[in-house]
């Protein structure tokens, strides 16, 4: 009863003052939108690095030679021999959490069809490739284990190297194309997968038998990575440590001594990808939460001029019975009822400014529950915190001298 | 025999200034019934203010005793004070000192919206009955600002009214009327009186003094003097007798 008698009085005070109390507002308003913006558009970001790395493949574990460190100067993965055909075999038959399991092998050259020629990239992998890539085929077949034993000279290409050697609108299954000038047949034509987050062009591919690519291109006996998706998204963790021991022992590693290849999981290619828009985001709302001080500090600077201007009222309030804790909260909710709607307010904005983002400047966004919560919760408080002093000053004040305050 | 409202005996208040002692009230006593009017009197420096201070328990006395309605105000506290002051006292000021912007009904609620006992209902209820019994039932909605002077007085006159309180305190209240404006809020006075209320009235002008029923006069902090008038003037009779208006 008296609690409501109270908000009542501060509520009539906001009316009574609308422009003044809405400026007070504006610091909150553009505090709490720009916080909810902000986060909407660093969860956003987050998000597509997550599909997108999803899209190649999330349960994905990529081992690579490597990461050896007993010489003084640390070799790149790419030009250490470590990991052998011999590894896949027993990664194959040992790993039970993995259900796939391709061994690669890449180079780079040329594409020749007749008189077009386009650079690109021969990755030799099993027909496993396409399960752990999560990508079909548009047309025409892939190719078999058997065309993996016989190392047959097939291939299957992506579509920026169809739209580049087959530009007269050719049908391109069937067809003859030479890889650095060895020629192979055209199987299949891959999905369009489009660019990854990374501005990586994932159709400019040409994809073959592993054993061809080694013995025909390369001229190599060792693999470059082997390739692997785990049973579901929940054992990838544990694969990663399965498929770690299997390599310690095929390399007689001792305990001691660290791993001379890596083992890598698409969790942790997320996690290092997030951290670095996590990092922008705090960056963003650490602006965005200075503005939220800044509006708070408003409020107290309007909470002193409207304590000083209403002096003699409180001076009377006082000389009819209200007692300080009467004033004291009277001022308070005050302050927390400007800090609550322009908080209000500033939610509202920001969701607006979430949806103009959206949909004007293309950028995705996502608007996290949380942000919400606690924008709102840090304004209540602001509210509190702020309004606290003076109205403490106000409750504090001597009803005689506040009587002839002018 | 009409019970003591106001009991005060040998109230004493220093107040420290630097160094310096200043004795405001150097010793009083004096009693007020239940349905006095009664006058207090005195030039600027009388100790007129800090008596008024004390009366309205917004201040205490140094030394001394002094009990309003049979409760000791001495050994209270700010929010007992506070209490005090909302169940037993109604103030009246020279310069209103209405809420702005606010209608009349709410500036005259306002003393109730300090008192827990009383309903939403009842509070709008009491105001408007105050407000009828000061002759302004018909303006309960209107603002400070689109009263006139004395009309403002009135709405602090039933403002003071409305918590029943058992002393009317006024500070001045005709101060800054004009005469005519003036002699009709003394008349008020008067009729509320007539109806049992107790008034006690901080004036320094002597003419005030005539319409009351007993008048202490104080000097330097002490009580000059302190008599009954038994021939109290009506103010509604001296308005008759002031020429009419130009306008």
């Amino acid at each position: 009863m008296r609690l409501l008698n109270l908000i009542k009085i501060a509520f009539k005070a906001i009316v009574l003052n609308k422009m003044r109390t809405l400026l007070t507002m504006l610091g909150i308003i553009i505090g709490v939108a720009s916080v909810i913006a902000m986060l909407a558009i660093g969860e956003g970001s987050k998000e597509s690095i997550r599909s997108t790395i999803s899209n190649m493949g999330s349960n994905m574990i990529t081992i690579q030679p490597g990461a050896d460190d007993r010489g003084p100067a640390r070799g790149s993965g790419g030009d250490v021999q470590t990991l052998t055909l011999q590894n896949y075999e027993v990664i194959k038959a040992q790993a039970d959490l993995l259900s796939y399991v391709t061994p690669v092998v890449n180079g780079g050259g040329q594409v020749i069809n007749g008189s077009n020629n386009w650079p690109s990239t021969i990755y030799g992998v099993n027909p496993d490739y396409l399960e752990i890539k999560v990508v079909g085929l548009q047309s025409g077949s892939m190719f078999t284990n058997v065309d993996v034993q016989s190392a047959s000279k097939v291939v299957v290409i992506g579509q920026t190297v169809v739209d580049n050697v087959f530009s007269d609108g050719q049908e391109p299954v069937g067809q003859m194309i030479r890889f650095n000038n060895i020629p192979f047949k055209v199987i299949g034509v891959l999905e369009e997968k489009g660019e990854n987050t990374f501005g990586q062009d994932q159709d400019d591919v040409v994809i073959a038998p592993y054993t061809t690519v080694q013995k025909r291109i390369l001229a190599i006996d060792y693999l470059n990575q082997v390739i692997a998706s785990a049973i579901s998204e929940d054992d990838a963790a544990d694969a990663v440590t399965q498929v770690t021991e299997i390599l310690r022992t095929e390399h007689k590693l001792l305990d001691a001594e660290e791993d001379d290849f890596s083992v890598r999981s698409m969790e942790e290619l997320i996690s290092t990808f997030s951290s670095t828009s996590e990092m922008l985001t705090v960056l963003l709302v650490a602006v965005a939460s200075i503005s939220l001080l800044i509006g708070g500090i408003g409020i107290m600077n309007i909470m002193y001029v409207s304590v000083k201007e209403r002096t003699k009222e409180i001076g009377l309030r006082m000389a009819v019975g209200g007692k300080g804790s009467d004033i004291l909260m009277q001022f308070l909710i005050e302050a927390i009822l400007i800090s609550i709607t322009g908080g209000l307010l500033g939610v509202i904005l920001g969701l607006g400014a979430t949806v103009f983002i959206e949909n004007f400047l293309n950028w995705p966004t996502s608007v996290a529950l949380y942000s919400i919560v606690i924008s709102f919760a840090v304004c209540a408080i602001t509210g509190i915190f702020f309004g606290w002093y003076p109205a403490r000053k106000a409750s504090a004040l001597d009803p005689i001298t506040a009587l002839r305050y002018e | 025999m009409s019970k003591d409202i106001i009991k005060i005996e040998d109230l004493k208040r220093q107040f420290t200034m630097g160094t310096e002692t200043v004795h405001a009230l150097k010793g009083i006593s004096f009693n007020i019934k239940e349905g006095e009017f009664v006058t207090i009197m005195g030039s600027s420096g009388s100790g007129k203010s800090t008596m008024l201070n004390i009366l309205g328990c917004l201040d205490q006395p140094t030394s001394g005793e002094y009990e309003i309605d049979g409760v000791s105000v001495k050994a209270l506290s700010r929010n007992e004070l506070a209490t005090i002051r909302n169940e037993k006292i109604g103030f009246i000021f020279q310069s209103y000192n209405l809420l702005a912007r606010t209608s009349a009904i709410e500036n005259v609620e306002l003393p109730l919206l300090y008192n827990s006992k009383v309903s939403t209902e009842e509070r709008r209820e009491r105001a408007i009955k105050a407000l009828e019994m000061v002759g302004l039932g018909d303006r309960l909605h209107h603002t400070p600002s689109q009263l006139s002077g004395g009309q403002q007085q009135r709405v602090a006159i039933a403002r003071s009214l409305v918590n029943n309180p058992v002393m009317i305190l006024a500070d001045e209240a005709t101060g800054n009327l004009d005469t005519r404006t003036s002699y009709e809020i003394m008349s008020l006075f008067q009729e509320l009186n007539q109806k049992g209320i107790t008034i006690t009235f901080v004036t320094h002008e002597p003419d005030i003094a005539t319409f009351s029923s007993r008048t202490i006069v104080l000097k330097d902090g002490s009580i000059m003097q302190d008599y009954k008038n038994h021939k109290v003037q009506s103010a509604a009779e001296q308005l008759a007798k002031l020429p009419k208006q130009d306008d």
